[in-house]
């Protein structure tokens, strides 16, 4: 069974629904409907054009170009992590903070999958390498962002308390251990919730992808749960990455808690 | 004069050992050009304080709000960065780390935090039943909740807290803002006798005039944003502001 086609008719339908939600949330003033149809717009901008890019590079299987592709897949994510926090780390650190872990994370599991797992020929073929990486980056990006956003808010709020146990002498990490477990269970809880749901409250949408495109259902769900462990890896590092490097950037060489690091609040 | 390297540290130190055997004055915290760079270079309110406290002492510090007088202890305790030099005991602040120079400098803020909700969590020994006792509190309020316990009484156990690490000085920010005159007087009988039975010295933020002449054996003031020393033959020791 082949994939029945979708005109771009149904999908201005299925943004009605949207809309919908848009004027729902003005009714009830929740004050985030600009946020809502911006992300919309983008959903369909960023997805259409992703699909023309993908068109070309599926078409010429270059290592070049998918590397290119790979790191501007980074460099997006890496800029949504550090606009989705309140109090980011200010300067390079910031960026750099966001932007380390996710590569280094997303591009290990992704090239152990491809190499040792899944093995197509050549390894980094674009159809199977780009969404891969698409999935890990995508889920890495929101586990990095929840755990550093928690990170940076706590030490502004519990200043006091970081402050009161580095006067009595206790070392960084211990004045933070409490801060550092809660952001690290923030980061994780989505992507341990997604483990702990899949296939009974809810059909994961790459398995869904699949079984729409026509792949046998077994196929699939093998996919799947490969696919949902390189994602919990790939979370877990960046974000456990992320927030120990946040968590000693906000002390300096005398342990004192620098919350002049961070960017004011917008 | 504050020594410039680690070696001549060490035998300041050990000649300071030396000259609490034979009787005599001994420094325990010398700051020299000293302020607090908590905000940068800007709007600094206390210009550069050069202080000497010795053996024994209970400093204190009055002045307006906002005149500095809080940043300054912060960054004695080495919780802000600062300028200047500062040494204890004849050591350079350079010869310890932040979390050693921190458990010899005991600093407690006006408003004490508790990171946990028991008060036995936050003390990594028992405070001693006479320590307790003499600021009215039985042994079982180590079991108690922190959110039971009153303003005054967080305020209270946040100084034996800090006690606990036998503190070679004691940084003091108003430590008795919330406590009514009779606890008041036990926590300064309290700080005097640790004082005196550790032969170490306090630098506290006071308000209360009458409590600097109780307690006081110099005290400064912050004026047009310098420190100056007060004469205690001078009628201004117990009639200013």
């Amino acid at each position: 069974m082949g994939v029945v086609p979708l005109s771009y008719v149904d999908l201005l339908l299925a943004a009605t629904l949207v809309l919908l939600l848009a004027g729902l949330s003005v009714a009830l003033s929740l004050g985030i409907t600009r946020d809502l149809l911006i992300a919309a717009l983008r959903t369909g901008v960023q997805l259409l054009l992703v699909g023309l890019v993908l068109k070309v590079l599926f078409a010429h299987a270059s290592a070049f170009w998918i590397s290119l592709m790979a790191l501007v897949m980074v460099a997006v994510a890496t800029r949504e992590v550090y606009a989705r926090q309140r109090n980011p780390l200010a300067g390079g650190w910031g960026i750099g903070l966001s932007a380390a872990p996710l590569f280094l994370s997303t591009f290990t599991l992704a090239v152990f999958a491809l190499l040792i797992i899944i093995n197509p020929d050549p390894w980094y073929l674009p159809q199977y390498a780009i969404p891969l990486l698409g999935m890990l980056l995508g889920n890495a990006m929101t586990a990095v962002a929840l755990g550093l956003d928690r990170l940076t808010s706590s030490a502004v709020e519990r200043r006091n308390q970081i402050e009161a146990r580095l006067a009595l002498g206790h070392p960084w990490q211990q004045a933070m251990s409490g801060l550092q477990r809660d952001s690290a269970r923030v980061a994780l809880v989505p992507v341990i919730n997604a483990m702990a749901a899949a296939g009974v409250v809810s059909l994961p949408g790459m398995m869904t992808g699949q079984i729409l495109a026509g792949t046998p259902p077994m196929e699939a769900v093998k996919y799947q749960i490969l696919i949902m462990f390189l994602i919990a890896a790939a979370t877990g590092i960046a974000a456990l990455l992320a927030i120990s490097g946040a968590a000693r950037r906000l002390f300096d060489e005398r342990q004192r808690l620098r919350l002049d690091r961070l960017r004011e609040p917008n | 004069m504050i020594p410039a390297s680690p070696f001549q540290g060490q035998t300041i130190a050990a000649l300071a050992t030396v000259t609490v055997i034979i009787g005599a004055v001994v420094t325990i915290l010398e700051i020299e050009r000293f302020a607090s760079r908590r905000h940068g270079f800007a709007d600094v309110p206390l210009s550069a304080v050069t202080l000497e406290i010795r053996a024994g002492e209970v400093v204190t510090v009055s002045g307006p709000s906002g005149c500095g007088k809080t940043l300054l202890l912060r960054a004695i305790a080495d919780l802000d960065p600062s300028t200047g030099t500062a040494a204890l005991d004849g050591q350079h602040r350079d010869q310890y780390s932040g979390p050693e120079w921190r458990r010899r400098v005991g600093f407690v803020a006006t408003e004490s935090a508790w990171w946990s909700a028991c008060v036995g969590d936050h003390f990594m020994t028992p405070p001693p039943g006479d320590d307790l006792s003499a600021l009215g509190f039985s042994a079982d309020v180590l079991a108690r909740k922190v959110a039971d316990l009153s303003t005054g009484e967080r305020q209270r156990l946040a100084l034996l807290r800090s006690l606990g690490n036998r503190p070679r000085i004691i940084l003091l920010d108003e430590p008795t803002a919330s406590l009514d005159h009779e606890t008041t007087l036990r926590l300064e009988a309290l700080v005097r006798e640790y004082v005196a039975s550790h032969n170490c010295s306090v630098l506290w933020v006071c308000h209360d005039l009458r409590q600097r002449q109780r307690i006081a054996d110099r005290a400064f003031e912050v004026r047009g944003g310098v420190l100056h020393p007060v004469d205690k033959s001078e009628p201004q020791w117990v009639l200013s502001h």
